[in-house]
């Protein structure tokens, strides 16, 4: 059949078809249970929705808070969304034989966090401009709502993925996660709504941006080798 | 090739094993006999970089496996409780896509070639979910056809299986002991094994 | 550091000796800050000059004011000691982060509370969106998931290597946290209720903050040393040393 591998074979050129097989592995795994994301969207409808019902249904009041609602209501979704990125592989031992795959645990993380994200972060992104229509905002808001979410979003799932990795196979791990992860979250809610709300007021927003840019560049390089840890901790 | 050295374990409250030396080589097969909780899951999964050891070390080719983790990781193969099997996944996917996360590129052919060959014909794409665990298991053994490790650590490898399956594995750690590979594995079923060296590591002392 | 220096590092990083020595030290540290607090107390309220602005109301920043330093001090402290754990698996390291978690909670519980009292008097409401204030919340929440991750976990080595990394994480957010909540705070030009300082106060007030801050860390030393001799006899009981101390019935002396 083969011999025996003596020593350990070049492992560069296979880290992207590992990548790219690990992306498509969770992107089908979704497709496949696709009640999962909808879940996911329709919580970020709903908890928008509520706003105006639980403060005021007055135009002028929700244009003010319109950002702040979307972007707390995203936080919460892709929060909601954490406990499915690493639970069902930690159940059936897939897992496992990921922590003895022969490539940098900390690649294959960014790879499932990107997965996740295009499946639970990306959707509330396509979607945020309905509810902004709904709560008052104009064109101009909205684009910029969009951009926002597309930059911090990615931030909350590789932060998340931090929390969700920490609380692998814990008791009560889905209220856990909400108390490990939100918190670390705010920085990207003040920027995210604070560029929103600079652009209604007629002031500079690019440095919101780029900060929001920054967070992610900082992110995707941290998070991935933190949750590798994380996740080495948790499996023992 | 591997050593494992001053190997303690503590899971929780209590102390598995203290102590513990022994060394495998090339075409040696190592059989771990212990009661129920004696600690051999744990000595398995200490042994494939899993579990940290709370003393010693285990060495691969000279070396600490936690420093040469994607090196050591390139060279194993383990087969743990569960199978490592997503549901949802036909057998041909989770095979397919456990080999190129491996990095290995292989052709289709090869990989129905082997679901044939573990007993799994004419349900390679069904998903999962609606096969037995025995072919669930098959799924997973499926790996061992396919796999150039030279280290397998097997986790109960028998269980679930019927008698022709157990005879086919058997059949397959002997030719991966002629190949000059090695093994280790625990199981409560006697099963006959040929190979050159056999060697028990007894954890009840 | 020096040959000796670290052979004594290395001797008292073993949960055992460390258990003896902690037990030693522990009565010092509680006297020095029974006394120290009780000086603090008797300047706070009697010797340090009565403010022009504030009145008397003021005095509650001898403990707010200490105490908001020793919630961010120890979280760092505990940072360092998750770090110093986790990278050179150090056990009792993880065991002195996971015994200053309680303490650091309280004093950052102590500041905010302390804060609404003095905030009440002097402008008119117990809670303001203040930069600093806001903070202190934020990190009450880091220190809460660091102790609920903890008590989640049911195996120890995992609850506190879980945690460790925890806390690292958290301190690297940290300064992002606070330089952002303090330029939303800018932003939305909120009061600020955080004690400004008087350039010209007087150099009394400074020595008493300094004497409480000082009585703080003793008592945190104390009471921190106490928690992690419990942590040990807890996670070390299967070894020998503890089953010998617990039979000859000191085990839970002190």
């Amino acid at each position: 059949m083969n011999g025996i591998n003596e020593t350990g074979a070049a492992v560069q050129p296979s880290l992207m078809s590992a990548w790219r097989a690990m992306i498509l592995r969770d992107l089908t795994l979704a497709m496949r249970r696709r009640a999962d994301v909808l879940t996911t969207l329709f919580f970020f409808i709903i908890v928008v929705s509520l706003f105006p019902l639980g403060v005021s249904p007055e135009m002028a009041v929700l244009r003010e808070i319109a950002p702040g609602v979307i972007w707390v209501a995203a936080l919460l979704a892709s929060m909601l969304s954490l406990g499915r990125l690493f639970s069902d592989d930690f159940q059936d031992g897939t897992l496992e034989q990921m922590l003895l795959l022969p490539q940098p645990l900390s690649v294959l993380v960014l790879a499932k966090v990107l997965a996740h994200w295009l499946v639970s972060g990306l959707p509330l992104v396509l979607l945020s401009p309905l509810l902004g229509m709904q709560l008052g905002l104009d064109g101009e808001a909205i684009g910029l709502l969009m951009l926002t979410l597309l930059l911090g979003t990615p931030v909350l799932s590789l932060i998340g993925s931090v929390g969700a990795a920490l609380t692998l196979g814990v008791r009560g791990g889905g209220v856990l996660v909400s108390l490990l992860v939100l918190p670390l979250y705010i920085p990207v809610l003040i920027f995210g709504t604070g560029a929103v709300d600079a652009a209604t007021s007629g002031m500079e927003y690019d440095g919101h941006l780029s900060l929001l840019g920054a967070f992610l560049v900082l992110a995707a390089l941290l998070a991935p080798l933190a949750t590798a840890a994380a996740l080495r901790i948790s499996a023992e | 090739m591997l050593e494992v050295r001053n190997l303690e374990c503590v899971r929780g409250d209590h102390r598995l094993f203290t102590d513990l030396n022994f060394q495998l080589e090339g075409g040696e097969l190592l059989r771990l006999r212990g009661a129920n909780g004696s600690g051999k899951t744990s000595l398995l999964r200490t042994l494939c970089g899993l579990l940290e050891p709370a003393e010693g070390e285990v060495l691969w080719r000279g070396e600490n496996i936690r420093a040469q983790r994607d090196e050591f990781n390139a060279e194993l193969l383990y087969l743990g409780h569960s199978n490592g099997v997503k549901a949802e996944l036909t057998a041909f996917e989770n095979l397919r896509i456990h080999n190129a996360l491996c990095g290995r590129r292989l052709p289709d052919d090869r990989l129905y070639d082997a679901l044939v060959e573990i007993g799994l014909g004419g349900r390679e794409d069904l998903p999962t979910q609606v096969l037995s665990q025995g072919q669930k298991r098959r799924v997973a053994l499926a790996r061992l056809l396919l796999s150039d490790a030279a280290l397998w650590v097997l986790d109960e490898p028998f269980t679930a299986l019927d008698v022709d399956a157990v005879a086919q594995l058997a059949r397959l750690m002997e030719a991966h002991l002629q190949r000059g590979g090695m093994v280790v594995y625990t199981t409560h079923q006697e099963v006959e094994m040929r190979a050159g060296a056999c060697r028990e590591v007894n954890l009840d002392r | 550091m020096g040959f000796k220096n670290s052979i004594a590092w290395y001797y008292f990083s073993a949960p055992k000796n460390f258990y003896v020595l902690a037990g030693r030290l522990i009565p010092w540290f509680w006297g020095a800050a029974i006394v120290l607090l009780a000086v603090g107390l008797y300047m706070s309220f009697f010797v340090a000059p009565t403010d022009y602005k504030q009145g008397e109301s003021y005095r509650i920043i001898f403990v707010h004011v200490p105490a908001a330093w020793m919630s961010m001090f120890i979280y760092l402290l505990m940072a360092a000691y998750a770090i110093i754990g986790l990278s050179w698996k150090v056990r009792m390291a993880e065991m002195m982060a996971s015994a200053l978690a309680p303490t650091g909670a309280m004093f950052t519980f102590l500041a905010l509370w302390t804060g609404a009292f003095w905030g009440k008097p002097t402008w008119g409401t117990y809670w303001v969106w203040d930069a600093r204030l806001t903070s202190e919340l934020i990190l009450l929440f880091l220190y809460i998931g660091f102790m609920s991750l903890q008590s989640a976990i049911d195996d120890p080595r995992r609850a506190s290597r879980a945690s460790a990394l925890l806390a690292i994480v958290g301190v690297i957010n940290l300064p992002i946290i606070y330089w952002s909540v303090k330029w939303w705070n800018t932003l939305h030009q909120g009061a600020s209720v955080s004690p400004t300082m008087a350039p010209k106060m007087a150099s009394t007030m400074l020595t008493v903050m300094f004497i409480m801050a000082v009585a703080f860390w003793m008592y945190t030393i104390a009471v921190v040393l106490m928690r992690a001799r419990r942590i040990i006899l807890e996670r070390e009981r299967q070894t020998t040393w503890v089953m010998d101390l617990v039979k000859a019935g000191t085990g839970d002396k002190q």
